[in-house]
């Protein structure tokens, strides 16, 4: 892998807007039926203005940036062989219906562990008016492909 | 709800895992790799069957925290290390088994949740942790 990549920072992504669909879509999708997800009412009784997303539905728009990074053939990471090793959210708010987000992507790190190449990218998520709202860390293993 | 403590445990629930799911969710993710679908994919990479993405099994194991803290919105910080993949044979399925506590609590009330989940007695996640605002009083 392309060591200097370590540190790049990507632009940020074309806006992307959370519809209620799409959150009552992906919430029935992890079988999670909790109201809070498909009835504005209820959202509102607990304080938000809409209905809100699940703690891991940022992974819609991360997954998608981090793209940029490990599809990227000049970065030289064998795409074949990728697992997902870690990944963590920190919320600074949860994404709700009605947000128009962006992702900038950082390459916060690129290592070799056990014969295993090691990508690990923090992706920030944010209104398109610059509010802060998630950041992603996702840490990836190419499996057997450190020379 | 009274005080939460440190040692408080979460309930322990059971979550059945099937190749519907996956699909299903591989739909509604945008994560279409074929691993998660295609036995023959799967078996041609080394793997012994078709298995859950990650973020499948990560999206079920929080559900524990997010009935419990009764907003999900409470959830502040939540990550996991994929330490073994969870296997899911069609039309057997999995089964996966959720459990947590509360680890500590901080000065500021913050909750340190600790999670785990096996697959037939065998972990599936490390680290699995959550940063929780407290359930409300009521």
């Amino acid at each position: 892998m392309d060591q200097s990549y370590k540190g790049r920072v990507y632009p940020p992504t074309r806006p992307y807007e959370v519809g209620r669909e799409k959150i009552r879509e992906f919430a029935d999708a992890i079988n999670d039926p909790n109201p809070v997800y498909r009835d504005a009412a209820v959202a509102q009784e607990l304080g938000h203005p809409d209905v809100i997303a699940p703690p891991t539905f940022a992974i819609i728009l991360t997954l998608q940036a981090g793209h940029q990074v490990i599809a990227d053939p000049d970065f030289g990471l064998d795409y074949s062989r990728v697992v997902h090793g870690e990944q963590r959210f920190v919320h600074h708010r949860p994404i709700r219906a009605g947000d128009v987000l962006q992702v900038i992507v950082t390459v916060d790190d690129i290592r070799t562990a056990a014969g295993n190449d090691l990508v690990t990218t923090r992706s920030e998520v944010s209104t398109f008016e610059g509010e802060p709202v998630v950041t992603a860390t996702s840490t990836i293993v190419a499996r057997g492909t450190a020379s | 709800m009274t005080t939460v403590q440190a040692g408080d445990e979460i309930p322990a629930r059971d979550f059945p895992i099937s190749r519907f799911d996956l699909v299903r969710y591989a739909g509604a993710s945008g994560d279409f790799n074929p691993i998660h679908w295609n036995e023959r994919i799967a078996t041609s990479v080394g793997l012994p069957n078709v298995i859950a993405h990650g973020m499948y099994t990560m999206a079920v194991v929080v559900q524990v925290v997010t009935d419990w803290a009764g907003d999900p919105g409470a959830v502040v910080e939540y990550g996991v290390r994929f330490t073994r993949p969870v296997v899911v044979p069609d039309p057997e399925g999995a089964r996966l088994t959720v459990g947590g506590k509360v680890a500590g609590v901080r000065d500021d009330g913050l909750l340190d949740v600790e999670l785990t989940a096996t697959v037939d007695g065998q972990t599936v996640l490390a680290k699995a942790r959550a940063v929780v605002r407290p359930p409300r009083a009521g």
